[in-house]
């Protein structure tokens, strides 16, 4: 095996524009669950609104890439309104059965042929990302070093997405510190306490809901950015429960939590990629063939997440005494 | 008998001199049940009143009800000129009704002085758009830690400031939650069983508390078994079983009723229960 190779690959994926994407969606699902309380299973809905508001912004409406970035941020809002205020009401177990839904009937939406004129229907959309590609500024060539060497639209892909992630960080830093945020967190613990506190109750969450939707449907923008096409297939349940998995990893409750939760999952998802399919090349392991590595990865993450909720539901960053599970 | 709080005689939903409440007509059903049905109530202002009555008499639904925790079947009540019918929690909260839980919710994962911060009411930075701008909110966001500081230090929780809530014993909870509640100066508290769980050595420091609620103006309405509480600081006794208002009172006078104490009290209300058992052992022998 080419232990070299593996660790670079490991490691180019520790800033990749998935992990980006990754990150951001994470950090908008610890807007509605570490710091609120919302049990939204449905995050992949939030990325795919913006990913398919981005791409149907360009290719149907006919809008530079500014505004339809702007357009896949309105869409977000409106479909967290149209998901809020309904269920905003409902315990939060409930609500994780309806985001569940939600995120599957908007992905069946975009996969039917009915609708295929506009959203591509099962193929997707692609060339959508001309103008975001002409706006690279880095002339042509290579750029970084060892791992990090990248051709200047990979440059170019990477600074926007880790840019997003930074000003994301830095807005859910800024105002969760303030009484704001403590508000959110309060509701969290019991929404009838803060209620008779004379807090709107139902107008924080729903806020927190869009604020945690918008930087989800960013994070859907840099995926599909990155990828070229949107396909409704990417959009399924095992993308929010990447997400899940991400956030917990890191710690639910914490700004950092999500960005280096988001980093150690894909550089554990490429190593352990790499080394069980390489010990399957060189026959070490003969009981698996090519195509099931992939499936076992996600079983060990599956474990990891199982193993994570029970042992350590705080995340590597977070603090025990402020998130079990358990309240 | 004449008093100085009502009109007239003390008889259940009598008038009173000057009453913040007045709910009329207020029922609530469960199924078939009829947990409230309260045909005339008025709560003294400035007074402290107790509320009682055996377990499923309804007194914690009519705190939920009269605090928009839950909607009546029927009826109206009025605080200070205001019809709070239909009004929802938070807005009966702002407008200076501020109520307590029978289970304590503390909110445990936040520290003490973040859970007495948010009890404070107007705080600009609270509005998603205005908590951008620190210098908006950053002053009153002094005056209120200050403020917080200072019942911290009347309830004697100072030395648990950074703490997080649920590192505190039941009894202290139940301080921070009656500290927390007046954070926003509010005109009448509703404290539902505020000595349940509280240590004996806390019981005086409480009642201390509530009595000194009353000196500052503010309005009191507890609901509370224990008797030896509602005997020694409320003003007024309300006494409720079935859903309904069955007997009030100055506490001396309500507690005599041989009929209330037997029917909703027990019969050895009054007696300690070791000191019975003795009795009658020594009796038969």
């Amino acid at each position: 095996m080419d232990w070299l190779a593996i660790f670079n690959l490991a490691l180019g994926e520790l800033i990749s524009p998935l992990t980006a994407a990754y990150i951001l969606c994470a950090i908008g699902l610890a807007v509605h669950f570490g710091f609120t309380g919302l049990m939204n299973f449905g995050q992949a809905a939030f990325a795919a609104v913006g990913a398919y508001g981005l791409a149907i912004g360009v290719l149907t409406l006919g809008l530079p890439t500014w505004a339809a970035v702007i357009f896949g941020i309105f869409c977000a809002v409106v479909f967290a309104l149209v998901l809020g205020i309904p269920t905003l009401r409902l315990r939060a177990d409930y609500l994780a059965i309806v985001t569940i839904a939600a995120a599957e009937i908007f992905r069946y939406l975009m996969l039917t042929s009915g609708f295929s004129g506009v959203t591509g229907g099962s193929a997707g959309l692609s060339a959508f990302n001309e103008e975001f590609r002409a706006l690279n500024p880095f002339p042509d060539g290579e750029y970084g070093f060892g791992p990090f060497t990248f051709r200047e639209e990979e440059l170019w892909m990477r600074i926007v997405g880790w840019l997003a992630v930074v000003l994301a960080a830095l807005f859910v830093m800024f105002v969760m510190r303030s009484p704001w945020g403590r508000v959110l967190r309060g509701i969290r613990e019991d929404e009838d306490a803060v209620r008779s506190l004379g807090k709107n109750v139902f107008a924080y969450k729903l806020q927190a809901l869009i604020i945690g939707g918008v930087i989800a449907a960013v994070g859907g923008m840099i995926f599909v950015l990155n990828l070229s096409n949107v396909q409704p297939a990417s959009w399924g349940t095992n993308f929010t429960f990447m997400i899940w998995t991400v956030l917990l990893l890191g710690g639910a409750a914490t700004i950092l939590g999500p960005i280096v939760g988001g980093m150690l999952f894909f550089l554990l998802l490429t190593l352990t990629q790499s080394i069980i399919g390489g010990l399957v090349d060189i026959g070490v392991i003969n009981f698996l063939s090519p195509p099931q590595v992939g499936q076992v990865r996600f079983l060990i993450i599956g474990l990891v997440l199982m193993l994570l909720v029970i042992f350590r539901p705080q995340g590597i960053f977070g603090n025990k005494k402020e998130m079990q599970f358990n309240g | 008998m004449a008093n100085n709080i009502s009109v007239g005689a003390a008889a259940p939903g009598c008038k009173k001199v000057d009453p913040i409440l007045v709910a009329d007509n207020v029922t609530r059903q469960f199924g078939g049940l009829t947990a409230v049905d309260v045909a005339h109530l008025e709560i003294p202002r400035g007074q402290i009143t107790a509320l009682i009555g055996p377990n499923g008499a309804g007194k914690t639904t009519l705190f939920n009800l009269l605090t928009g925790f839950d909607k009546p079947n029927t009826g109206t009540w009025i605080y200070d000129g205001k019809n709070l019918a239909g009004v929802s929690s938070y807005k009966v909260a702002r407008l200076g009704m501020v109520r307590t839980f029978q289970l304590t919710k503390a909110l445990s994962l936040l520290t003490v002085i973040d859970n007495m911060r948010l009890g404070a009411q107007n705080q600009p930075g609270e509005n998603f758009l205005r908590s951008f701008l620190k210098p908006l909110w950053i002053k009153y966001e002094n005056q209120i830690t200050a403020k917080a500081d200072d019942l911290l230090k009347r309830f004697k929780l100072d030395a648990k400031r950074e703490d997080y809530a649920a590192a505190l014993s039941g009894g202290q909870r139940k301080l921070l939650e009656m500290a927390r509640a007046l954070m926003s100066d509010p005109k009448l508290v509703m404290l539902d069983e505020p000595m349940a769980g509280v240590n004996p050595a806390l019981t005086q420091s409480l009642l201390e508390h509530i009595k000194d609620l009353k000196k500052n103006g503010t309005t009191v309405l507890f609901v509370e078994h224990d008797m030896h509480m509602v005997r020694h600081i409320s003003d007024w006794v309300v006494v409720m079983a079935e859903g309904k208002i069955v007997a009030e009172g100055p506490p001396a006078i309500v507690m005599k009723d041989q009929a209330v104490i037997d029917a909703y009290l027990g019969a050895h209300a009054d007696t300690d229960l070791g000191t019975v058992a003795i009795k009658t052992v020594k009796e038969k022998k």
